[in-house]
């Protein structure tokens, strides 16, 4: 076993060998502009973006043309939502999203707010999931799009897609959710669950950094967006720019291989998941699990761990690769606001690590990180006057504290 | 069937010291630049070095050059991201007639927001005056977009000068320097742009990378949004392994190019003269004026250039009736329109553009091919013999 372990695959994940050597031709020897339309270099490597654009569609039941490529997921999520704001204005300016969307849904919302729009941002219950009942009663007569996210990045907890299309499909209104975490983790499936648009990210499942898609619905109905970047228009007229061929070949494989061992390997991830909370739960108290333990992704768990300050945690497992949050906002020191919409208290949020395992996970790694993780929270608590003084039965909250 | 390659100014293939440098950068060196922990920071360290080298190559500070996911979003950003955030009586922008479609697209998006566009002409000769910029401003211009190479035809524009102008009426200058990094030595500072625009896949790098160069204190919004990246003006996890890629790229060519440019120019001669005189009815347009060594364009009378562009990649030579985004469209060059060509001779032209894989060999093929098509699609004009 080699260290540092990484268990931080909500982050980025290494992009799977399968996936390199179906790239690497593409590089050096397939390397035509794919809107080359008149000679062979170009013709190649537009067979291998349909190629790619199938492969894509297969994992989430879409069809191929309903795929437009895109630099990522950030981009995809800007795309769908003010690609939509800007397409639908006549209809309406309100949008419904959540609180513990991830940042380039809430910051595109926010941007929108300037321009005119009104977004409505849905709480979630304790448990990370939001309200059905308050989602219907946030609906106007001049909503036109929900977005809410399929899987959150830090808490794994999965949204109640397929009642959020039926309600959004009923009262015809367009449905987006940011699958960037469930995409190739739990089955997604576009026509089943109702979604008219649908953001993924290669780097988060084994692909490569730099390409991503957005699923737009062109059937029942057929969904317009107005494009975000101009020039050439390339993607039917929704997303211009040269084709990432390479980055493009790497996303299909990546949806192939996430396609064909979903069964297997979202069994062996649960399973290395439980071991890793049974196994930190089983001997250390006063941890706590942040979100839903029935609708979350088999891959995620993010424990708090009372008494014991996160940086000091991180610091102290530093030959395992966690984090404390989304990697989008780790430079800050506040504490998330996912955790926070969940109403998790300020301290605990500070002391919470987000666990992601990953397809190149071993059970060897994971006893290893039970190990660390549980001898370092007990070396910290031992330090820790406030670990003692809770272990007395001191109510701490009640606790006046004297200025020193 | 050998085939050769003469269309560099669409893409360009990887160079296989760029694919080295990106290689461990997949499976091994993958983590997200972003993250605090070892993964992360040995990222960044990787991210960071590649800044280091595209600045080098243009000559500018690395923490004023902003890594995008290609020309079409570097444009888009310096164009969108100046204009937007210019205060509100600032509703002008000059640019040209033959700006790549990502440049025109974005003006034309802006003209939707109540921006006013004044689209420059050029000359015959494919080339913008700086005094037609400078009668163009107005007291609320706010950004000049003036590409540096034409895709097209090759021309180099007088950016300097244009520089100059932009200076002094105090507008920001914005050059779409897609064509000409790698090409020719580009040095922002003294060229006095505000930002410019590059692509990692037209200089050996992956398709899927760019960057812009913003001049520190320009006022620069993003245009995506979601996270602090790039100091706040491009959000998204980055592309580590393409741009590792792009940053080789960039220093290959910083390298390469004394050697490269001089080399290119020979044999785009070599290819222009045998043109010249094996054909008739046949001639370089924008010839005369400043060119990117590595790009001709020629029109062959009475015959079509898709046909042609057929003709020749079925005897294994990749050329190109213009730009790829427009390929397979049936309307004729808006560059070689707007140098003053008939619609008959601009559907009649093609682009030939050489690149490092390129050899006097395969001129020779080339132009040996480029006869034989020529004659037989002539031989099947209606309008060749009336003429003659």
């Amino acid at each position: 076993m080699q260290t540092p372990i990484y268990m931080d695959n909500h982050a980025t994940t290494p992009v799977d060998p399968r996936v390199l050597e179906a790239m690497l031709p593409y590089f050096t020897k397939v390397f035509g502009n794919a809107a080359s339309r008149n000679h062979s270099f170009g013709w190649e490597a537009e067979k291998a973006v349909d190629n790619a654009r199938k492969q894509i569609a297969d994992l989430i039941g879409a069809t191929p043309k309903e795929i437009i490529f895109t630099s990522g997921a950030t981009e995809s999520n800007n795309l769908a939502i003010k690609g939509v704001a800007e397409m639908y204005a006549e209809r309406g300016n309100h949008i419904i999203t959540s609180a513990t969307e991830h940042k380039a849904v809430l910051d595109t919302c926010k941007r929108l707010e300037k321009q005119g729009c009104r977004v409505t941002y849905l709480p979630v219950q304790r448990d990370g999931r939001i309200d059905l009942e308050m989602l219907e009663e946030a609906i106007t007569d001049k909503t036109i799009l929900i977005s809410i996210m399929y899987a959150n990045n830090e808490i794994g907890v999965i949204q109640p897609i397929a009642e959020i299309g039926k309600l959004a499909h009923a009262r015809k209104i367009l449905f987006h959710t940011d699958a960037v975490q469930a995409t190739g983790k739990v089955p997604v499936n576009v026509q089943t669950d109702n979604i008219d648009l649908l953001s993924l990210s290669g780097h988060k499942i084994y692909g490569p950094k730099g390409v991503g898609a957005l699923y737009v619905r062109r059937k029942n109905p057929r969904v317009q967006i107005a494009a975000q970047m101009d020039g050439g228009g390339h993607e039917r007229g929704m997303r211009s720019g040269t084709l990432n061929v390479t980055g493009i070949v790497g996303l299909g494989k990546a949806c192939e291989l996430c396609n064909q061992e979903m069964p297997a390997e979202s069994k062996r991830l649960a399973y290395l998941r439980d071991k890793l909370k049974e196994g930190i739960l089983s001997q250390l108290d006063e941890c706590y699990i942040n979100g839903s333990m029935e609708h979350r992704l088999p891959h995620n768990i993010n424990i708090s761990f009372a008494y014991v300050e996160g940086e000091s945690l991180l610091m102290g497992i530093n030959d395992v690769a966690v984090s404390s949050g989304s990697a989008c906002t780790s430079a800050t020191l506040e504490p998330s606001y996912v955790l926070k919409a969940l109403g998790v208290g300020e301290d605990l949020a500070h002391t919470s690590i987000r666990f992601g395992i990953g397809r190149f996970n071993t059970e060897e790694e994971v006893d290893y990180v039970i190990k660390r993780v549980v001898e370092t929270v007990m070396r910290l608590r031992e330090l820790s006057p406030l670990y003692d003084m809770a272990k007395e039965g001191i109510d701490l909250s009640k606790v006046s504290w004297a200025a020193d | 069937m050998h085939r050769y390659y003469f269309d560099h100014n669409a893409t360009t293939p990887v160079a296989p010291e760029v694919l080295r440098a990106m290689t461990p950068c997949f499976s091994e060196v993958y983590g997200n630049a972003s993250s605090i922990h070892y993964f992360g920071q040995q990222a960044k360290l990787r991210l960071e070095q590649a800044r280091r080298q595209v600045a080098g190559l243009l000559g500018c500070e690395p923490a004023e050059v902003v890594f995008a996911s290609g020309g079409t979003e570097a444009n888009n950003l310096a164009i969108l991201g100046t204009v937007r955030q210019a205060a509100r009586q600032r509703r002008h922008v000059i640019t040209t007639a033959i700006e790549h479609p990502c440049v025109l697209d974005a003006c034309r998006q802006l003209e939707k927001e109540g921006v006013e566009v004044t689209y420059v002409r050029v000359g015959s000769d494919g080339m913008v005056s700086p005094d037609d910029i400078r009668a163009a401003l107005r007291p609320e211009t706010v950004l000049i977009t003036v590409m540096y190479a034409n895709n097209e035809i090759g021309t180099v524009q007088p950016i300097g000068e244009i520089a100059a102008i932009a200076r002094e009426a105090g507008v920001y200058l914005h050059t779409d320097g897609v064509q000409s990094t790698g090409k020719i030595p580009v040095d922002v500072q003294e060229l006095g742009v505000d930002l410019y625009s590059l692509s990692g896949h037209k200089l050996y790098g992956p398709k899927g990378t760019g960057a812009l160069y913003v001049k520190k204190g320009t006022l620069l919004g993003p245009i995506l949004f979601g996270g602090r990246h790039e100091r706040d003006r491009r959000p998204g996890t980055e592309n580590v392994s393409g741009l590792v890629g792009l940053g080789e790229a960039a220093e290959l060519a910083r390298r390469g190019l004394p050697a490269e440019m001089p080399r290119l120019a020979a044999l785009r001669d070599r290819l222009e003269r045998a043109l010249e005189e094996r054909i008739e009815f046949a001639g370089v347009n924008g010839k005369g004026s400043p060119r990117v060594p590595n790009t001709t364009n020629f029109y062959f009378d009475f015959l079509e250039g898709e046909a042609m562009v057929i003709a020749l990649d079925l005897k294994g030579m990749a050329v190109s009736s213009g730009a790829a985004c427009s390929s397979g469209s049936v309307e004729p060059s808006h560059v070689l329109t707007a140098i003053g060509l008939s619609d008959e001779r601009a559907r009649a032209s093609i682009r030939f553009s050489l690149g490092s894989q390129n050899t006097e060999e395969q001129v020779d093929a080339l132009v040996e091919a480029v006869e034989g098509a020529v004659a037989h699609l002539r031989k099947l004009s209606p309008t060749v013999g009336s003429r003659q």
